[in-house]
């Protein structure tokens, strides 16, 4: 059964990244693949978050400072000290997960609220450090001058958008495929039962306060992969403001929309919300309003997410077919 | 980002509006992003009379408590909008902050459209707010009751959100002044000193914290709500209704929200995007406290805002938005149920 599912998964996102790499052939308006690339980066960042939600059962409203650090390493180590952008992406793993390791080994002991509130004040504290040593950051007046991301010796530049769409989709692709393979290991199905409950996984001798603290720096390597391929995007410009308060939110909002703890909850929920934002984007102030009642009504209408709301609509559907055509049969 | 837009680093809302943007406020220079600390709001009073420079360590630690017990009021009063709607529906209301935004707004916008007393402008300021209160609990809060925590955080940041873009559509993006209460003469405290208007700030916080006992200990809707505080099972059961109860918790929330903002506003001006730092300093406090306690609200706000005024002046102004949360983390790890918690919060 198990590896049944398996197959079916594995053949889900074959076809799944099939159509993706079919897309440009399709779309030449350059407008949209740039907002696919932003697909692709949301996708990555709710994939992490949604190992550490959805499997870990651990809440994290201060993600985009994960973000923000990969971004931020990437950028000032590329532009300021002239890096390679491809040691500069490993270095700002490297950094992104030390600090994913430090902060969450204590922070994850908390539960419920007080975890929330530890890492909301985590996503604060790194978005004042960002806007404030503007010695290494630019402070709000932001971090230019980011080189393009190369590949075997070429520049994958603004020209050229469908290049670092493919890209930023090969990494999405790699990613997904090694979330799949993660939570079906044995590790995963620890933390499944870690989601579960963390008190019944601990008299199983799952060792969760590892477990826990191992599935926060991954997620965090997610954010981190997902910073540096924003920061050398086509706008190769850094500021602080998509890492703060409100991005942590948004991740949140695609993993839940979604779906957590399913594989296609976060991409459903990725590209529903880049394509809420936008669509938005045009109309100042109206696109805030309409950005608020749309999470206020979407949670209320779907709080188990869109993947599980579409599943049981499905089941309704089919229950009622099953049962006409029983009705049918009967007379 | 339209075609072609993403390439040059622009100033305003251009670049790094590429992602998750939506909510956040615009990207503004920084000389507006980041006022001097002492140019304006709470220290206005050091800055204007003897730059602490002038005065001694001893001085200049007292005119920070003083500062900082100006600010403090304000947290508290929010933190003790935090536990009540905590109390009554185990929800952390993203939304409380808007609801300081709310006040101060209402008040400064019918103060200079229909040309209302002050007074009655805050009155007014109150008494909108309560309603907004109310409507959020019936429209946004009641029809997700069993919803997980986390569908509940982005219900009501999702209702802060909209709040924040409806108040800058309404009165548009601009700081809006509200006079002082009692003029800006200057008071002297033992050596330092504040203004009058911080004295109307303490004075807020100390009447709401009179006025909240008076309410719990001794009507029957405190008693009521305090019975479904402590177990909704059996005060439902006792023939209490707890919906009402729950809308009430809201709409006092909203109330001292709203007094939270009015009273503030002469300090540091009020504006649409006041309401989010607001709300998570008072979250702050609130924890500090130990969340859903009320005396824990108003004393963890006090501390919380002397805490930032000694760290903005002491040590760094420039992190002084950092200051509650890093006092929040530590609170947390150390103890958890905060200052005045009985029971052991949210560790193992």
């Amino acid at each position: 059964m198990a590896a049944r599912r398996r197959r079916a998964q594995k053949l889900q996102i074959l076809g799944f990244f099939v159509l993706v790499a079919l897309v440009p052939l399709a779309v030449h308006n350059r407008y949209y693949i740039h907002v696919l690339i932003f697909v692709g980066l949301n996708l990555i960042l709710a994939t992490g978050l949604n190992l550490l939600m959805g499997y870990a059962g651990q809440v994290s409203l201060g993600h985009a400072a994960f973000f923000g650090i990969g971004a931020y390493t990437s950028g000032i180590l590329t532009a300021t000290y002239g890096w390679n952008p491809w040691p500069a992406m490993v270095a700002a793993l490297l950094a992104t997960s030390a600090v994913a390791w430090l902060v969450g080994r204590p922070t994850l002991r908390l539960h419920g609220h007080y975890l929330a509130m530890a890492t909301l004040g985590v996503g604060i504290i790194v978005s004042v450090v960002i806007r404030q040593t503007s010695s290494l950051t630019g402070g709000s007046s932001g971090l230019p001058g980011i080189p393009a991301m190369t590949l075997f010796g070429r520049e994958l530049t603004t020209s050229m958008d469908v290049h670092y769409f493919y890209f930023v989709w090969a990494w999405v692709c790699l990613l997904t495929v090694v979330f799949a393979n993660l939570v079906e290991s044995r590790p995963g199905r620890a933390l499944r039962a870690l989601h579960d409950s963390e008190l019944a996984a601990e008299t199983l001798g799952v060792d969760t306060a590892t477990f826990k603290v191992r599935a926060f720096v991954i997620s965090a390597a997610y954010a981190s992969i997902a910073g540096t391929l924003y920061a050398h995007s086509s706008m190769r410009f850094l500021s602080p403001t998509p890492f703060g308060f409100h991005t942590s939110i948004a991740m949140l909002v695609m993993v839940v929309l979604g779906g957590q703890g399913t594989l296609w909850g976060p991409v459903l929920g990725a590209i529903i919300i880049t394509g809420i934002q936008e669509v938005l984007r045009p109309y100042t102030n109206w696109d805030i309003v309409v950005y608020g009642l749309l999470l206020m009504f979407m949670m209320i209408v779907m709080p188990g997410g869109v993947t599980r709301a579409l599943a049981s609509a499905w089941s309704a559907v089919t229950d009622r077919i099953a049962r006409r055509r029983r009705g049918s049969g009967d007379e | 980002m339209r075609l072609g837009e993403g390439a040059a680093p622009r100033t305003g809302n251009g670049p790094g509006r590429g992602l998750c943007h939506i909510g956040d406020p615009p990207h503004v220079p920084e000389s507006r992003a980041e006022p001097p600390t002492r140019g304006r709001g709470l220290f206005v009073s050091t800055g204007a009379h003897g730059e602490p420079a002038d005065m001694t360590l001893l001085e200049q630690v007292w005119q920070f408590i003083l500062s900082g017990m100006t600010t403090g009021g304000t947290y508290a009063l929010i933190a003790l909008g935090f536990s009540l709607v905590y109390n009554a529906t185990g929800v952390i209301n993203f939304a409380q902050g808007e609801f300081v935004m709310l006040g101060g707004m209402v008040t400064a916008a019918s103060m200079t459209a229909w040309g209302l007393p002050l007074w009655l402008a805050a009155l007014v300021g109150i008494a909108v707010t309560t309603v907004v209160g109310v409507i959020l609990d019936r429209a946004a809060i009641r029809p997700a009751r069993n919803a997980s925590v986390v569908v509940l955080i982005i219900i009501t940041v999702g209702a802060s959100i909209f709040l924040r873009g409806l108040a800058s559509i309404i009165w548009g993006p601009d700081e809006r002044p509200v006079p002082a209460f009692s003029g800006n003469a200057p008071i002297a405290v033992l050596g330092a000193s504040i203004t009058p208007q911080s004295l109307w700030v303490m004075g807020a916080t100390l009447v709401t914290a009179i006025a909240m006992w008076v309410i719990f200990e001794h009507t029957v809707v405190g008693k009521a709500m305090r019975a479904c505080a402590i177990n909704a099972h059996a005060a439902q059961l006792c023939g209490i209704e707890l919906s009402r109860m729950v809308s009430w918790s809201f709409a006092l929330a909203a109330a001292i929200g709203a007094i939270a903002g009015i009273v503030l506003a002469p300090i540091t001006m009020t504006q649409y995007n006041v309401g989010t730092m607001l709300g998570l300093k008072g979250f702050c406090a609130a924890m500090l406290g130990g969340l859903g306690n009320g005396l824990g609200a108003i004393v963890g706000g006090l501390v919380l805002g002397v805490l930032e005024a000694l760290g903005a002046g002491l040590v760094s102004s420039q992190y002084k938005d950092a200051i509650a949360f890093i006092v929040l983390i530590a609170v947390l790890l150390i103890r958890p149920s905060g200052i005045l918690g009985g029971d052991t919060g949210g560790e193992d």
